[in-house]
Formats: structure tokens, sequence, C-alpha cells
């Protein structure tokens, strides 16, 4: 039995999502956006608590109604879950204070939203904090069908199209994983990560190295990693705005983390540097394809779910600066990998609030036809830009620090070439947002209407963007907090 | 070669089987049997390897069990979209070609 604490908001973490789902889902979407916003400031206080107990205590595990692995769950909390918690929650707090104004603008698929989106962020949570490969799928496959449900909540052909087409890119992605786990079971006969690690390490099966190729298969695919990207600009671009802002700022991330984690940890052992190499490589090519393609894009939000793509490429360029090299490159380069998430998820949210906050006011998704937004909408057009400072990785923003970190990471690791795919990305990200900008300075053409956007969607959408910058300056918090 | 090894190679087979249906066949049903094929491969695996000395291992069996009750919605979900799909385009296929810009109905638009 675990000992009785004064207050574990592990478990809380997970089941309060979970709860004001199930409510919002028999309230409605009137009162269930209030309980949502409600719970999600809950679910802001939980993460902080939780972030200041593993900082003050460390790592630890909490067995799920004091059951215990192999038959309970186990859930498991280090710094790096920490700070995905807190991501999570500060990045869904606005959004859905976002969703309620713009759902009220454009009602289509909004009822559906709240529901969904609560579990939603309870797969997310219950994904961080797995401690073992089996749970990390069903919260994988739970997040998946979440985020499914999500992107063809809208209900017309397009919608479900890219939902659909969502759906099967994801379950193939999880299958290929499932079997990489059947593997590691039968080679070692756990899938307790704590339990794995050691044999791994002790004695690779080579079974193991076939799961690691699955594990990196199926993950690159659910993360969109360049050329697995094809599912993911018709469903981010193709949703609703607070849509297409969870699914890029955090769904994507979900993946990104599992890879992550299981390739610091448990299939460290196996890696080799070429295989790093190559998953960097495919980095530098979302990065260089998805800037690329967001600069043809004539639609607004397909242009951010380009931009998603390249962005994707950035986390990528981890591995290869992280695999092989000395121990201060190393860390370096997983911090600014982990800085990449933080920034992207923060400033991605930003672009897609402030997008779909210029499409309220014109009415339709256009990048040609923004004229008049600078002058009516100016917040939501500033959050764009300010996103965009972000996302090029101009200082002071937490996308400076991420990139300076990678940067580091390969000077010091003597791989120039990474930079360079990075100092390209960067002018690229720039191209594609002064694209916008520029349209939406002129005067709107005659005819056109732009009308205000409810202020509750400008300052919150403002309120991520300046997140964005804030974690450039106080970066040390999180860094902090992922060394625990 | 063990019993446990030839369910173990047999899911794989199952399990390549049903990866080539969902991604070769255009059909959306084919696709989703292809998943629910590739599933069943997976944990035979699981099962299969799990399995020591010709007893059967209970935590691979409970795990695949929750991976049943995870496909069988999964493949729920998988069949509503595609009914729906189906009633707005009278097809059961993904639309052949990416959007191209400016010429879907989406969401925003």
């Amino acid at each position: 039995m675990p000992t009785p604490e004064a207050f574990d908001p592990l478990p809380w973490l997970i089941l309060l999502p979970l709860a004001w789902a199930t409510a919002a889902f028999a309230l409605g979407p009137g009162r269930g956006a209030r309980l949502a916003i409600a719970g999600l400031a809950a679910q802001l206080a939980l993460a902080l608590i939780l972030a200041g107990q593993v900082l003050a205590g460390g790592a630890r595990a909490h067995a799920v109604g004091g059951w215990g692995a192999p038959l309970g769950i186990d859930l498991m909390v280090d710094g790096l879950a920490a700070l995905m918690l807190l991501m999570t929650a500060v990045v869904a707090l606005p959004i859905a204070i976002y969703a309620r104004g713009y759902f009220r603008a454009r009602p289509k698929g909004g009822e559906w939203f709240w529901p969904l989106a609560g579990f939603l962020v309870a797969a997310l949570d219950a994904l961080f904090l797995a401690a073992d490969l089996f749970n990390l799928y069903v919260t994988l496959e739970l997040l998946g069908l979440a985020a499914v449900g999500l992107t063809a909540a809208a209900g017309d052909r397009a919608a479900v199209a890219a939902g659909l087409r969502y759906l099967l890119a994801t379950l193939l992605g999880s299958g290929a994983y499932l079997l990489g786990v059947a593997l590691l079971y039968g080679a070692h006969g756990s899938v307790s990560l704590t339990v794995l690690a050691p044999a791994v390490a002790a004695d690779p099966a080579p079974a193991a190295a076939l799961a690691l190729a699955l594990v990196v298969a199926g993950m690159a695919l659910k993360t969109a990693l360049f050329p697995f990207h094809f599912w993911l600009p018709p469903a981010h671009g193709g949703a609703a705005s607070p849509v297409s802002a969870l699914l890029s700022a955090l769904v994507i991330k979900a993946s990104f983390y599992l890879l992550l984690r299981l390739w610091l940890d448990l299939f460290a052992p196996l890696v080799s540097v070429s295989a790093a190499q190559l998953l960097g490589l495919l980095g530098a090519g979302a990065i260089l394809w998805g800037s690329a393609l967001a600069l043809v894009q004539t639609r607004l939000k397909m242009l951010v779910a380009y931009s998603t793509v390249a962005q994707i490429g950035y986390l990528f360029l981890l591995f290869p600066l992280a695999t092989g090299v000395s121990a201060t490159a190393a860390e370096a380069a997983v911090q600014g990998g982990v800085m990449q998430a933080l920034s992207h998820a923060l400033a991605k949210a930003a672009m897609f609030a402030a997008a779909g906050g210029m499409i309220v006011a014109v009415g339709r998704d256009d990048i040609a036809r923004l004229g008049g937004i600078a002058g009516r909408v100016p917040l939501t057009l500033f959050t764009f830009g300010l996103a965009g400072v972000t996302l090029m990785g101009l200082p002071p923003s937490g996308g400076f620090s991420a990139k300076w970190l990678l940067l580091m990471a390969a000077l010091e690791s003597g791989q120039w070439w990474w930079v360079v795919v990075m100092v390209v990305g960067g002018l690229l990200a720039a191209a594609y947002v002064f694209k916008v900008l520029r349209q939406a300075f002129p005067p709107a053409e005659p005819g056109d209407l732009v009308h205000r956007v409810p202020r509750a969607m400008e300052w919150s959408g403002f309120a991520l963007a300046v997140g964005g910058i804030l974690l450039g300056l106080f970066g040390a918090g999180p860094l902090a907090l992922l060394a625990v | 070669m063990s019993l446990g090894l030839f369910y173990a190679l047999l899911g794989g087979g199952l399990f390549a089987l049903g990866l080539a249906g969902l991604i070769l066949r255009p059909h959306l049903l084919a696709k989703i049997i292809g998943f629910n094929v590739m599933g069943s491969g997976a944990f035979l695996v699981l099962v299969g390897l799990g399995s020591r000395d010709g007893v059967a291992d209970p935590v691979p069996q409970a795990m695949v069990l929750t991976g049943i009750v995870v496909a069988v919605a999964a493949t729920a979900l998988a069949l509503a979209l595609a009914r729906r799909l189906l009633e707005l385009s009278g097809d059961m296929v993904l639309p052949g070609e990416r959007l191209r810009p400016g010429e879907d109905d989406d969401a925003d638009a």
C-alpha cells in the first residue's frame, strides 16, 4: 500500500478532466464550457503543485488504487513528465477560454468540443504519467480517438475525410508500436519501464532492436515527421481553430514525448548514430519541405498547419545531437528539443488562435483577403506576429532559447550541417509569417466587412503568444525541472 | 519450434497482411478490416511470445483483452466516420489526393 500523503495530485490530473468531460457531455455546450474552464483552471493548479513537489522531492511513482504493477497500474512522474503536464495545462486553459468565444461566433462542431477536449486532456495526462509500455499504448489510442473525434466534429465532407485519414494513420502508428511492445515483452518478460531498462541494458535481445525500429516508425508517423506528414495538414488545417490549436500544440507532442523518453532511457543501449542521423535528416527534410509548402499556401490555416510540419522537424534534430556525442552536447540537445516542444506548444496554439480570430473577422480563410485586419483587430494580428517571433527563433522568445541550445549542441558535437538547416528554416519561417502580415495591413477592399472579434478570443490568444516570449526570458525554471 | 513461437510467427504474418491491406487497398472497409487483422497479429505475437514452456502467461492475456477493447472502439469510430463519408460523398474511399488550397469546404471556410 502506498504511504498516505498529505495530497497527491497525480491521479487527479487524470480523473478531473474525465469527470468534467463526462459532465460536459451531459450538460451541453453552454454549461459544459464553463465547467471545462473551471476544470482546466484546477488542472493548472494541480500541475503547478505537482511540479513543485517534483522539484523538491524528485521523481516518484504512484500505484493507482494501491494495487501496483503488474495487476494494477503504476503512474510515474519525473521532471520531463511534470513539465509536459504543466505545458498541457498552461496551453489548454487559454484555448478553452478562446473556444468558448469561437464557438459562439461559429457554432459548427461546437457541441462536441467540450467532452472530447476533456477526454483529450485526460489521455494526454495519462500518457505523460504512464509507467509502462502497455499503458502508453492505451493512452496513445485514447488520445488518437479523442483527437480524431475533434477533427471530424464539424461533420462536413472535408472534416470527416480528414478525420478518417488521421484515424487510419494514427492506428497504423500505434499498431507498429504495439508490435514493438509485444516483441519486448517476449524478449524480456515485462512492460514496466523501470524493469525493462536494466534488462535491455544488460543483454539486449535481437528482438529489442526490431522493437526499436517499430516504435520509432510508429511514433514518427504519429508525430507527422516528414515524409509521414500527409495526414496532418488536412486534419490541423481543416478543423475548427480551437481544435487545430489543441492538435498542433499538444497532441503531436505526446508521441514525441514517448519517443524521446524511450530513446533516452529504454533504447539507449540500442540506438545507433546512423539511426539518429536518419531521424535528423527527416527532421531537416520536414523543416525545409514544411516551410516551403507553408509559403505557397493560399489558405491561412493551411499555412499554419504546414508551419507545424516544419516545426516538428526541429524536435527531431534532438536525436542526432544527443546520440553518440559528449555529455554536455547531449544535455544541451535534450534541453533544446524540450524547449522547442514547449515554445512551439505556446506559439502554435497562439497562431491558430490568431488565425481563427482573423477568419472570424473577415468571414473566410483566405490569405489574400485579410485586408483591414490591422485596423480592426490589431491585437489578433499582434498575437500572430508575436507567435511568429517564437517560430522564427528570434530573441528573446522561447523559440530562440530552443534553437540556441540546439545550435550549441550542434557546435559542441561538430555537426555544423544541422546549423545550416536551422538558419534556413528560421528564414523560411520569417518569410511565411511576413506573407500573412503583409496582407493584413492594407485597408479592406470595398464591400468587405471586417467584424470585431470577441475580446475573450483576442486576449486568450495573446496570453499564449506572450507565454511563448516569456518562456525565453524565464527558461531557467523549466530547464531546472527537466533536470530532476 | 515451440507452440508459442509458432503463434508469434503467425502473428507476424497476420500483422504484415493487415498492414498491406491498410496501406494498399483504397476501399475504406478493406482498410478497417486490414487494421483489425494487423491488430490481431500484434495480439498473437504478444500472447505467443508471452507463453513460457507451453504455459500461458496471464499478464499478456490481460493486456490483449484491453487491446481488443481499444480495437473495438477504434473500429466503431472508423466505421461511423466511413458511413458518414459515404452519406456525404457517395463513396467509400478517401479523397484520392490531398486537399488543394482553396477548393475545399472546411469548418472555417
